[in-house]
């Protein structure tokens, strides 16, 4: 662990950034948090609203069970205190999104209390340094409805699709002293939610956004007042937001003003925050517990059934990636830091061990370097990603096979690649139909040895006079004239034979 | 001698029905016809003569084909907090006016599907929030009861459930539905000579009643007899996975256990209810009470309730407090009333559209409860009552220690005149000082006629049960309805 050297360089010296930041993330499931509506993105306006998202008169709230399990999985993999007893507040406030005029949250008696996460400063450097950044606490809450500015010159209208999808709020304690460590800390734990699948991490559709706490101080001083950015919604924003805030703060504090505790909006346009609301007209949210819903209390099976259902984690699997696996420290990094990469991965090597009835430990390194570099360049070319992958882990796992056995040489196995993007085809299908398989017939070999030592009888002299190094060229021209398809250890060996 | 329909109490109408004596067409008309000559009460806010008819006659058909339900052919009256598909539904206030939901409460759906039919919404305080009646946006019940000696002011039906009350008193309608938050079943039916059962807490769904204070709203029936209150309520209570706070039990068969029999029981007579300036006919009242249960073989205890005085003031934290956050979806954006004044933003609007949406008391309610949540207020208030509310229910506990129910008045008076406390909200909220209690405890409690004043008003006795015992509860108010032979009823004046 190391302490950050990130500094903002004022006119009085240096200053310390402090951030803390409070995710929203929105819990993955059919169902939203009280009512039984989808919660499906993109829908049109107004059409997954039930009786109780529209809050008509009578409506009560149940909540959903698989919201509850997904907040206590997600605690449980930020190894944060799950509490057994908690309870859902009332956060009343008037807005045109918010149909009850208060929004289900939970204030003084949280579902998660502490817990930490340990990010890296550059996950995929292995030697980078490693920081362990504080949980405070993980609640669960109603989200609002959106206003649409843009439909009618004079009014505004209101889509309650959003209205009462589950979120959970998760905040940090203010450990982060640079953009590099909440940008750090935003991926890991993004990629935690979406190895325990109970949030997809999108940023873009809003499903993951972030209040962004940031005060400044000279080192070792006291914390210095915060504002919070809300809404943040990417990583990028994210660390602009802190960079530019800081700045502002710093030359507000230097030019003899002070910072006011405020909420603030980040514009990406112009990459400065601007204030939205300060801390003297606040709502005064009059929080009391929600007199329509029971405590939550949770029984010990529901919690052994939610440590049970929990995935093998980032951490976990990059150590076992390494020493069980045997792979390179940058490899097993890149491989963990999205579950996605890692789910292929694994299908590919068992798909892998199965054909090849090896274990695999013998086929993860061939397996590795395949996904890094041959799948991985083919994906970034076709501008895709892992998940409309043309190639499935089976078929890969087939390719990496045909190599392994001896039936294709690695230039060729590139080449049915090609193919296999192109066609979808097998590559036992496309090996065949093509006449790719490597050939060991050392007839065929040592006619076109033979060929091309006569066709080039001055380069033969050069050899035996001593440039060996003449040597890879007979390989080269031998190989390309049995069209790549020979075994290069017979072509050497044959070679060594004819050369003398 | 041919029976007059509207006399007759559920349960004959049951019977009469079922031995073929009449249709249960003309038991609906008979009532219809009732509710359509007595405008003068303003009982009714909607009146819904084909949903009754409707009812009724499939009530008809079942007989004819022997498939009758626990209600057929009996026509009730709804109290117009519960939403009802496809008729008005207003809490009795001028910011639902119109408002017509597209769906049906689970109460009256559950009577509904037991046969039963709607003879019209009721009139109540407005948001159940008043115990004279008086708040109502469609302007007040009138009770049918007047003071003896030529005395025609007219009289408060009591609230907030009164034209369940007047309604049943009046014989418009055999029965009703009622709500009760802190006394609005029971003060109503002392005040016109019924009977009305809270029943305890999650034992009816609230999924569809207009909600006024959440942790103590409940459902429950009002009728001329406590057998008429055990039919209504095996039909309306059960679980409801909608509402969360809704008890997973089964209904008992009330009806079938009712015993007036008390031999065996203990009456517990709370000391702190005998409050001072308490109407000497009060205490008589209750002392009448007192030899009835004993009567019935009851053993009398003296028990001790010592939070009580500490009920009142905490119900009337916990309940506006509820109740400000509850009606803050009544902004006029998506139903209900709207006031949009030219060139007014959002601000504007929730301020004209609650301004003129929301009578005085539902305002004060509004602002209490917004003060008592308040930062800087909250410990001081709100937590406080919410400790209080703890010492009150394990005050009950104790209780039950040594006795089964308890008895006590329904209210400290008989009916009071219209208009005699509105300019006084605090005088007005101690008519609820012997019901909040067993509101805020949760537990079953009904009031049942236990007599007349000098001036020939009614009086209730109020039994209070533990947990779940409502059977305890209709026992002992079976025990003071047989003793008490109480026959008298309002001389029809409208």
């Amino acid at each position: 662990m190391t302490e950050s050297t990130y500094r903002i360089q004022g006119a009085t010296g240096e200053w310390e950034v402090v951030v803390g930041l409070e995710v929203h993330a929105q819990i993955t499931s059919h169902a939203k948090l009280f009512s039984g509506a989808s919660t499906t993105f993109g829908a049109e306006p107004n059409s997954q609203v039930s009786l109780v998202d529209a809050a008509m008169p009578g409506m009560l709230p149940v909540p959903n069970g698989e919201c509850i399990r997904q907040a206590v999985r997600t605690g449980m993999a930020l190894n944060a205190q799950i509490n057994r007893w908690s309870r859902f507040d009332r956060k009343n406030y008037f807005y045109a999104d918010l149909p009850q005029g208060y929004q289900i949250s939970q204030l003084y008696h949280p579902i998660v209390g502490e817990g930490e996460i340990v990010v890296t400063m550059d996950e995929k450097d292995p030697d980078s340094a490693t920081k362990t950044i504080g949980i405070e606490r993980l609640h669960v809450e109603q989200d609002a409805g959106k206003l649409m500015h843009d439909q009618h010159p004079t009014r505004s209208y209101v889509d309650l699709n959003r209205s009462g999808v589950a979120l959970m709020e998760i905040v940090s304690r203010p450990d982060m002293r640079s953009p590099a460590e909440a940008g750090a800390y935003l991926r890991k734990l993004r990629t935690i939610l979406r190895y325990v699948g109970s949030c997809d991490g999108n940023m873009e559709e809003g499903s993951m956004r972030a209040d962004v706490n940031v005060s400044v101080r000279k080192p070792g001083d006291p914390l210095g007042t915060r504002t919070e950015t809300k809404n943040v919604n990417s990583v990028r924003f994210v660390m602009a937001t802190i960079e530019c805030e800081a700045q502002r703060q710093v030359d507000v504090i230097e030019g003899g003003g002070k910072i006011v505790q405020e909420t603030r909006l980040f514009d990406p346009d112009k990459v400065e925050t601007r204030s939205m609301r300060s801390k003297e007209d606040a709502h005064d949210y009059r929080y009391f517990p929600d007199p329509d819903l029971l405590p939550l209390e949770l029984e010990d099976d529901f919690l052994e059934d939610c440590r049970r259902s929990l995935p093998e984690l980032p951490d976990a699997k990059r150590k076992r990636y390494e020493e069980g696996l045997g792979l390179s420290a940058y490899n097993a990094a890149v491989l963990t830091a999205e579950a996605e990469t890692a789910r292929w991965f694994e299908a590919l090597m068992a798909e892998g061990a199965r054909i090849q009835k090896k274990s695999e430990g013998e086929v993860a390194k061939a397996s590795a370097n395949w996904l890094l570099s041959e799948l991985f360049g083919a994906l970034n070319r076709l501008g895709r990603t892992l998940d409309d992958s043309p190639v499935t882990p089976e078929r890969g796992a087939e390719l990496l096979a045909l190599v392994a056995d001896g039936t294709i040489s690695g230039t060729i196995s590139k080449q049915v690649f090609e193919i296999m993007l192109e066609t979808g085809d097998a590559p036992p299908k496309i090996v065949e139909e093509r006449g790719l398989k490597q050939t060991s017939d050392t007839d065929a070999i040592e006619a076109a040895v033979a060929k091309i030592l006569a066709d080039n009888g001055d380069k033969v002299a050069q050899y035996k006079g001593g440039k060996e190094a003449l040597f890879g060229f007979f390989v080269g021209q031998t190989m390309k004239a049995m069209q790549g398809k020979a075994n290069p250890q017979v072509v050497n060996e044959l070679l060594k034979t004819a050369l003398g | 001698m041919m029976t007059n329909l509207t006399d007759l109490t559920v349960a004959e109408i049951r019977a009469g029905f079922r031995a073929g004596e009449f249709s249960a067409r003309e038991v609906a008309s008979a009532f219809s016809a009732n509710v359509a000559s007595a405008k003068a009460l303003n009982a009714f806010i909607v009146e819904t003569p084909d949903h009754a008819l409707a009812a009724a006659d499939a009530a008809d058909a079942a007989r004819a084909s022997g498939d009758l339900k626990p209600l057929s052919g009996v026509p009730i009256g709804m109290k117009d907090l519960f939403c009802t598909q496809g008729v008005q539904s207003t809490a009795a206030s001028h910011m639902l006016e119109g408002f017509v939901p597209t769906y049906e409460s689970t109460v009256s759906q559950k009577l509904w599907d037991a046969g039963a039919g709607m003879l019209g919404k009721l009139n109540l305080d407005q948001f159940a929030m008043g115990s004279s009646n008086e708040t109502s946006y469609f302007g007040n019940v009138i009770s049918p009861w007047r003071r003896g000696g030529g005395d025609n002011a007219p009289l408060a039906p009591g609230g907030s459930s009164g034209g369940s009350a007047a309604a049943i008193s009046a014989r418009l309608c055999p029965a009703a539905t009622g709500t009760d938050t802190g006394g609005s079943i029971r003060q109503p039916a002392a005040f016109t000579g019924i009977s009305g059962i809270k029943p305890t807490y999650g034992r009816c769904s609230r999924w569809g009643i207009v909600a006024f204070a959440s942790s103590l709203d409940q459902a429950g029936p009002m009728a001329r007899t406590v057998r008429d209150n055990a039919i209504l309520l095996e039909a309306m209570a059960g679980f409801d996975a909608k509402d969360a706070t809704s008890l997973d039990l089964p209904v008992p068969k009330w009806e079938a256990a009712l015993s007036s029999d008390l031999r065996g029981k203990k009456v517990g007579i709370p000391r702190e209810y005998r409050v001072d300036g308490m109407p000497a006919e009060i205490d008589a009242l209750w002392e009448q009470g007192i030899a009835f249960l004993k009567d019935a073989g009851a053993e009398i205890v003296e028990v001790s309730l010592p939070h009580t005085q500490y009920a009142l003031p905490t119900y009337y934290i916990i309940a506006p407090a509820e109740a400000s956050s509850n009606l803050a979806r009544y902004d006029g954006v998506r139903y209900g009333l709207r006031d949009l004044p030219d060139g007014a933003g959002l601000q504007d609007m929730y301020a004209a559209t609650r301004a003129a949406g929301f009578g005085p008391e539902v305002k004060r309610r509004i602002m209490i409860g917004t003060y008592v949540l308040s930062a800087g207020f909250y410990d001081a208030y709100y937590t406080q009552a919410q400790k209080v509310r703890t010492l009150i229910a394990r005050d009950f506990e104790r209780a039950w220690e040594s006795c089964d129910v308890l008895l006590a008045p329904t209210a400290p008076s008989a009916a009071f005149a219209l208009g005699e406390k509105q300019a006084d909200p605090l005088a007005m909220y101690l008519n609820d000082v012997f019901t909040v209690p067993a509101s805020l405890a949760g537990l079953p409690a009904m009031s049942v006629p236990g007599g007349l004043d000098s001036s020939g008003l009614p009086l209730g006795l109020q039994i209070i049960g533990k947990p779940l015992d409502e059977q305890g509860v209709l026992n002992a108010a079976l025990a003071i309805e047989e003793r008490a032979g109480f026959t008298a009823r309002p001389e029809r004046w409208w």
